[in-house]
């Protein structure tokens, strides 16, 4: 089929061009900040060990099922803050990684790499909450978080 | 060009699709039956070759278009036949490595990457292939480039520059700081599907002028405004996926200010071309055109849900329910699948005589028909789940997993009876289109 190319009003290229480049340079300068950005807690960096979990937590794709903050996929519960939920914590978080409970698969995690999933775990649990129950919904549809503060903590 | 390059991405992609259908009912099958198949391919397997399939499906299948059109259609000599037949054979045998990584349990990477991470090497120089391929190719003629050109030649820039960010966690620097590293992890993320859109994007747009031999479509102030709309939203409208993470304030205000308009550019463009399209247009590519009329329905149910879940207050009960799978399968199924077989079909339509197409015809219809009714049960039973979901998760309950998944059980099976729907939809659909493409690449092939 023919296409028709009528004579159209258009923009020259350059200005297409000139809004690109400003596009780019406000991205990078964009990135730069979300780069070096930290969460709103100041809380100290992962532990070689933390870092150990959470290699063996990539290594075995358990994000497939199991979220933090809320990503990750949906066969089992999001563990963000399972170390200091009420009756979970470590010993029962440790008592379930090598179960092979209904979907989980039957892993064989030696008592070093089920430590070092438990560090990676309680690392997460000090950067905040998820769910937030005590977040603020505010009139503009914004959300105000709670943070996990040693102060919060204390107050719980 | 070579023909056989362009179709031979669009073989592997339809091979993908079908067979990421298949996993992903297997998959499903799992929620209902946790150990089913699970001492062969537990879940952590199942749904990451499910996952990787479909992206596969999309970027394979908006690649061969990109190679075609631009080559074939607009009548460009391609730079490098060359580099188009090594990037090919790249993605080929990386996609074979990737299944391996999958199936034998060797993973490592992060969530939709989760194969073994040297493997993002190979892909990442596929892309650098294309984008040197491209650019060389129509970089002299910039100067008037319609809007899909612009769609497509950022969208593999961004998708290479999004891929290796979401490497970024290698680096000490990002590891060692869980907020930042999951903030710019979802970034990436968020931006890549992003990047993929502008090339499923550049495709319709393309199709549009193609099929309503109007030129001006991808050449009108409207159509540039929407795109760099979109590529505003793509850099930075991605915060919507992590408003319950506490990093610093500004970026998920910043997400929230941008990502409002994202899905009105094609919803826009789409409903502006139907309105404007006449009879003997439609004629002319009457399949093509039928699945782009199904893709602007799907639009206008994701925009509504896009919108909906970009606002804070009402992300804060759907994040981390069924309700952001529906989100994402809505816009990978019902928009950019649909595109992409209008694509495939299209390109079809020019290489084989149009008689033998339209001997497929009525099973393809068929197919589409079912795609539809399956997709409206299959969104509605997620988005049911996610409800529940989000209020259990605020409930006295929210400590007792089981107690939810008792309570989404009906629902989950209606996701998948509704699942099988779409995956005998999809058979119906691909299989003749694969069976003409894989004669004609073997004819091709005879003739060279």
């Amino acid at each position: 089929m023919e296409v028709k190319q009528n004579k159209i009003i258009s923009i020259p290229t350059y200005v297409y061009r000139l809004i690109l480049a400003v596009l780019m340079v406000v991205f990078t300068i964009y990135n730069y900040w979300v780069y070096t950005s930290s969460g709103q807690n100041t809380i100290p960096v992962m532990s070689d060990q933390a870092i150990d979990g959470e290699i063996l937590w990539q290594k075995s794709n358990c994000t497939s099922c199991h979220q933090l903050y809320g990503l990750g996929g949906y066969m089992g519960p999001d563990l963000t803050n399972i170390i200091s939920r009420p009756n979970k914590g470590p010993i029962y978080t440790k008592a379930f990684l090598n179960s092979g409970v209904k979907a989980m698969p039957k892993f064989n995690f030696s008592e070093i790499e089920k430590d070092n999933i438990i560090a990676f775990l309680t690392h997460i649990d000090r950067t905040g909450y998820f769910p937030n129950k005590h977040s603020q919904l505010e009139k503009t549809g914004w959300v105000n978080l709670k943070y996990k503060t040693s102060k919060n903590i204390e107050n719980e | 060009m070579n023909k056989q390059i362009p179709i031979g991405f669009i073989i592997l992609a339809l091979f993908a699709l079908l067979f990421g259908s298949l996993i992903g009912l297997l998959s499903g099958m799992q929620y209902l039956s946790p150990t089913f198949l699970k001492e062969i391919l537990p879940f952590n397997q199942l749904r990451e070759i499910h996952v990787t399939s479909m992206v596969s499906w999309i970027v394979l299948s908006a690649t061969g278009g990109v190679y075609y059109y631009v080559t074939v259609e607009l009548g460009n000599k391609l730079y490098s036949n060359k580099l188009a037949a090594f990037h090919l054979i790249l993605f080929a045998v990386t996609g074979l490595g990737i299944y391996i990584s999958l199936f034998t349990g060797k993973m490592g990477g992060r969530e939709y990457l989760t194969f073994l991470p040297l493997l993002i090497v190979p892909i990442l120089l596929g892309w650098v292939l294309l984008g040197i391929n491209y650019f060389k190719t129509l970089y002299a003629q910039v100067i008037g480039w319609p809007v899909y050109m612009w769609m497509w030649g950022t969208g593999i820039v961004f998708i290479a520059f999004h891929l290796s960010e979401s490497y970024f966690w290698v680096f000490d620097y990002f590891r060692e700081d869980y907020i930042r590293d999951l903030s710019v992890q979802w970034k990436s993320y968020g931006s890549f599907t992003g990047s993929w859109n502008l090339l499923v994007y550049g495709t319709a747009i393309f199709l549009m002028t193609r099929i309503k031999g109007d030129a001006n479509i991808a050449r009108s102030k409207t159509a540039f405004f929407f795109y760099f709309l979109g590529l505003a939203n793509l850099m930075f409208g991605w915060a919507h996926h992590i408003y319950p993470v506490p990093s610093m304030s500004w970026i998920r205000l910043l997400g929230y200010a941008t990502s409002m308009s994202e899905w009105l550019v094609l919803a826009y463009l789409l409903t502006q071309w139907i309105l404007s399209l006449n009879k003997t247009e439609k004629k002319s590519h009457p399949l093509a055109y039928r699945m782009l009329m199904i893709t602007d329905i799907w639009v206008l149910i994701n925009v509504l849900v896009a919108l909906l879940i970009s606002i804070p207050a009402i992300n804060h009960f759907t994040h981390g329910s069924h309700i952001t799978v529906a989100h994402s399968m809505g816009t990978t199924i019902g928009i950019n699948t649909t595109i992409l077989l209008a694509s495939v079909i299209f390109l079809l339509s020019r290489i084989i005589k149009k008689e033998i197409l339209q001997n497929s015809s009525k099973t393809i219809f068929a197919g589409m028909i079912l795609f539809n009714i399956s997709l409206v049960v299959f969104l509605t039973s997620l988005i049911i789940a996610g409800i529940i979901k989000g209020q259990w998760m605020y409930s006295e309950d929210a400590n007792i997993y089981s107690i939810l998944m008792e309570k989404i059980m009906p629902y989950l099976y209606i996701f998948m009876i509704s699942g099988f729907g779409l995956f005998v939809s999809l058979t119906l659909i691909v299989t003749p289109l694969l069976r003409l493409l894989l004669r004609r690449f073997i004819e091709l092939s005879k003739s060279s």
